[in-house]
């Protein structure tokens, strides 16, 4: 008795810590590795409105940019505004170098000068051969009388005719040297103006009020026809050139609201339209470009900020809705995978919209109220068993 | 009616239990050995599995895009859609970095996958907590082992990524945790140069007479534009239509497009026999001194227990009792024994697998034969001490 009693209780002992073992061995043989029930996390699909929002980034940029440069290659003589210095419209902004321009002004001008003196002559030259046929005409009249009373005779009848048609033809030409004085008068004169006019275009002026944004040449460079001295912009008038990807761009049609998050800004959005879609897209990209105004009021960024552009769509009336994690591809369908007495089954769903938070409305193949596995600790098979979790992990 | 195994273990129940349990955390320490050599074979298929792809099409002649660099244009997948067979087809990026996240450095692999619709090729296939990537920029789903959570924001080179999803199991084939960002971002992360370089870059280019020709200021601008823009991805997955040969699309996309393709198979191949050959076998090597040592140190306790025991077993003898019933007296005790450890190594492995830095998969099938090769080892020990056990003299009970 003294001995069977510590022997059974050490009996007892024993088959309690093999017991323990045992119920442990059994625990994790069961509850990990891959035999372990899948943990889910479950949600009811249920209605909800749906506002699809499209999300893109895009750079800050001026709506019209003038980059103003000479249209004749030059060397730049001088600059008269700095970046960053507001223009009226006509200021000078850069001169270029006029190098032998203004000694073709004087040339032309002297040309211009001889000219009017030639025409002065030629009007002087007309002058006299007017006075020439007037003597000539009366001459030749009085020649007639006196043939006609046999005074005369033929022979100095016809040297006063000669005389006469000599002197008309003498006005004619002095008239037309006069004209082609004149002519080339115009002629010296169109030159000097069109010098002139050379001269006030390699001064480069503001086409219109803004904002000077960069200096591109210096004075000294040399630049070509159509390169750019001085680039400035309207600073009232910019815009975001977005990019959205074309996958889901559909329905962003101008006059839509937009959120613009500008990266020196992340906590300030400012507020704009889309105005305008671009009617061509970026076919490298695979990107619909678009461009969206800042509302009135806004300040105005930095251009080439880089800046994210939430357009908001037009809401979809109360449909039915699941997050977009429940939704999985198997094969070539897209579905949920939904819990049907305690069991996972894949359904195949017809998807439509996506709100920004993630829910996908459901236009057909689920009923209201069905439970649809939102989350899960592993993929998940049709033969998966499954235990639903509050949340994971 | 109690045994005699019964009748000794309960005799010194503590000494034997403690014994157990001794050998059982040996036993875990060869269980997890066994885990981690699995789970490193594992992490590099759950590489392949969680891509979801049937073909990897890539740069041609490299083993890209996990053991060798590769670089496709983004638009290959066009006419590899287009092709017979072809299911989907998306392109992907893959690329290892650190990423700092609140003040510690955290290695992941950055994935770039197509996100606009659910299961294209690339995403990850569950998700353990939030969201799917829904904005075309700016998102990220990082694996759980990451350590960020919903709503973290983690800096990948130039851009900030709001994490919106987690998920598990996605690793690397070094067992890297996964961050997976949409496409664009992704390739933005890994080709496009740090603000330095470009102006670096801008510079020399503005130096170079070839590229910046004095009279022609548009020639720099492109040139600049051309060097900084980029839509490479590292390798295009493929899923074929249900029914199709994978082998023979694979042919067929080899033969038109000109680029180097890899079915499930040779991907497994080169992930595991090139890439991680040679630490899996590092591990293997060590599993099987572990397991030798293991089973000589289970040897040589029962053998020890059984000598401990021999005045006993002498008095046993003295007494009359027979052979087989001392024999199986030992062997009962040494499989005892070797259930119990085998017990308790796999609950220990079981326990302390999670802490494991790397994914530790312990194999049912492991399991079973370990435990097999547990009982064996016991059986073959027993027969050690058995024979020492009945050679000793009776006489030695009452004399010394």
């Amino acid at each position: 008795m003294r001995i069977a009693l510590p022997q059974s209780r050490r009996a007892l002992l024993l088959m309690a810590v093999l017991a323990a073992l045992v119920l442990l061995l059994g625990f994790v043989a069961l509850r990990s590795g891959p035999l372990a029930p899948v943990k889910v996390t479950v949600v009811r699909a249920e209605e909800r409105a749906i506002t699809p929002a499209l999300f893109g980034i895009g750079t800050v940029e001026a709506r019209y940019t003038h980059r103003i440069g000479p249209t004749a290659p030059g060397r730049v003589a001088s600059l008269a505004v700095d970046v960053g210095e507001r223009v009226e419209a006509g200021q000078v902004l850069a001169m270029i170098d006029p190098i032998d321009l203004d000694q073709r002004i004087a040339a032309a001008s002297g040309s211009a000068g001889r000219s009017a003196a030639l025409e002065a002559a030629a009007a002087s030259q007309v002058a006299d051969a007017s006075a020439r046929l007037a003597l000539a005409r009366s001459e030749a009249a009085r020649g007639e009388e006196l043939f006609r009373g046999g005074w005369l005779t033929r022979a100095a009848l016809d040297q006063h005719r000669q005389a006469l048609a000599a002197a008309q033809a003498g006005l004619a030409a002095a008239q037309a040297n006069r004209a082609a004085a004149s002519q080339d008068r115009g002629r010296t004169g169109a030159e000097r103006a069109a010098l002139q006019e050379q001269k006030s275009n390699l001064r480069l002026v503001a086409p219109k009020a803004g904002l000077v944004v960069r200096r591109v040449a210096e004075p000294g460079t040399t630049v070509v026809a159509g390169q750019a001295v001085i680039e400035m912009v309207d600073p009232a008038e910019l815009w975001v050139n977005a990019r959205f990807d074309q996958t889901r761009a559909g329905g962003i049609t101008a006059d839509l609201p937009a959120r613009i998050v500008l990266r020196s800004r992340i906590d300030t959005p400012l507020r704009g339209s889309i105005l305008r879609v671009e009617p061509v897209a970026d076919a490298v990209t695979e990107e619909v470009l678009a461009k969206v105004s800042f509302d009135a009021g806004s300040a105005l960024p930095p251009i080439g900020e880089l800046a994210e552009v939430t357009v908001g769509l037009p809401a979809r009336s109360r449909t039915l809705a699941v997050p977009n994690a429940a939704v999985h591809r198997i094969g070539s369908d897209v579905g949920v995978w939904t819990l049907r007495e305690g069991d996972p089954e894949f359904v195949p769903l017809k998807l439509g919209a996506e709100d920004a938070d993630g829910w996908v409305q459901v236009l057909d193949g689920l009923t209201r109220g069905e439970q649809v596995i939102l989350h899960s600790a592993r993929p998940l098979t049709a033969s998966s068993r499954i235990t639903v979790v509050d949340k994971l992990p | 009616m109690i045994s005699l195994a019964g009748r000794d273990i309960l005799h010194g129940w503590g000494k034997f239990v403690l014994t157990g349990v001794g050998l059982g955390l040996l036993i875990g320490v060869t269980l997890s050995m066994a885990g981690v050599y699995r789970g490193m074979i594992d992490d590099a298929q759950a590489l392949l599995d969680n891509s979801g792809a049937d073909l990897w099409v890539v740069q041609k002649d490299t083993l890209g895009p996990y053991a060798e660099p590769s670089s496709l244009n983004q638009d290959t997948e066009r006419p590899i859609r287009a092709m017979a067979g072809v299911d989907r087809a998306a392109g992907v990026t893959y690329l290892t970095m650190q990423i700092a996240h609140e003040g510690k450095d955290v290695r992941v692999m950055v994935v770039g996958a197509e996100v606009a619709e659910p299961g294209e090729p690339g995403q990850p296939p569950h998700l353990i907590a939030g969201r799917r990537i829904v904005q075309g920029h700016y998102e990220a789903v990082g694996d759980v082992k990451t350590g960020f959570a919903i709503d973290d924001e983690v800096t990948v080179r130039r851009n900030t990524y709001r994490i919106v999803g987690l998920t598990s199991r996605m690793v690397s084939s070094g067992g890297d945790p996964m961050l997976f960002l949409s496409l664009k971002d992704a390739q933005e992360a890994q080709f496009e140069k740090d603000a330095d370089a470009i102006v670096r870059q801008r510079a020399r280019n503005a130096s170079s007479p070839l590229l910046n020709p004095p009279g022609n200021p548009a020639v720099a601008e492109a040139v600049n534009a051309a060097q900084a823009s980029s839509t490479n991805v590292n390798a295009v997955l493929v899923t074929v239509v249900p029914g199709a040969d994978a082998e023979e699309v694979a042919a067929t996309i080899r033969r038109w497009q000109r680029v180097t393709v890899y079915t499930r198979a040779q991907m497994e191949e080169i992930l595991i026999e090139k890439m991680i050959a040679n630490s899996a076998r590092q591990i293997g090597m060590f599993l099987v001194i572990l397991a030798i040592v293991s089973a000589a140190i289970v040897a040589f306790i029962i053998y020890t227990m059984t000598i401990g025991k021999i005045r006993e077993i002498a008095v046993l003898k003295l007494i009359g009792t027979c052979n087989r019933t001392i024999a199986g007296m030992i062997l009962q005790q040494a499989l005892g024994l070797g259930l119990i450890g085998f017990a308790v190594g796999k609950i220990a492995a079981t326990f302390w697998a999670p802490f494991f830095p790397k994914y530790v998969l312990l194999l049912p099938a492991d399991s079973l034969r370990g435990f097999f090769a547990v009982m064996a080892i016991c059986a073959l020990a027993s027969l050690l001490a058995i024979h020492a056990a009945l050679k000793v003299d009776p006489a030695e009970a009452i004399g010394g």
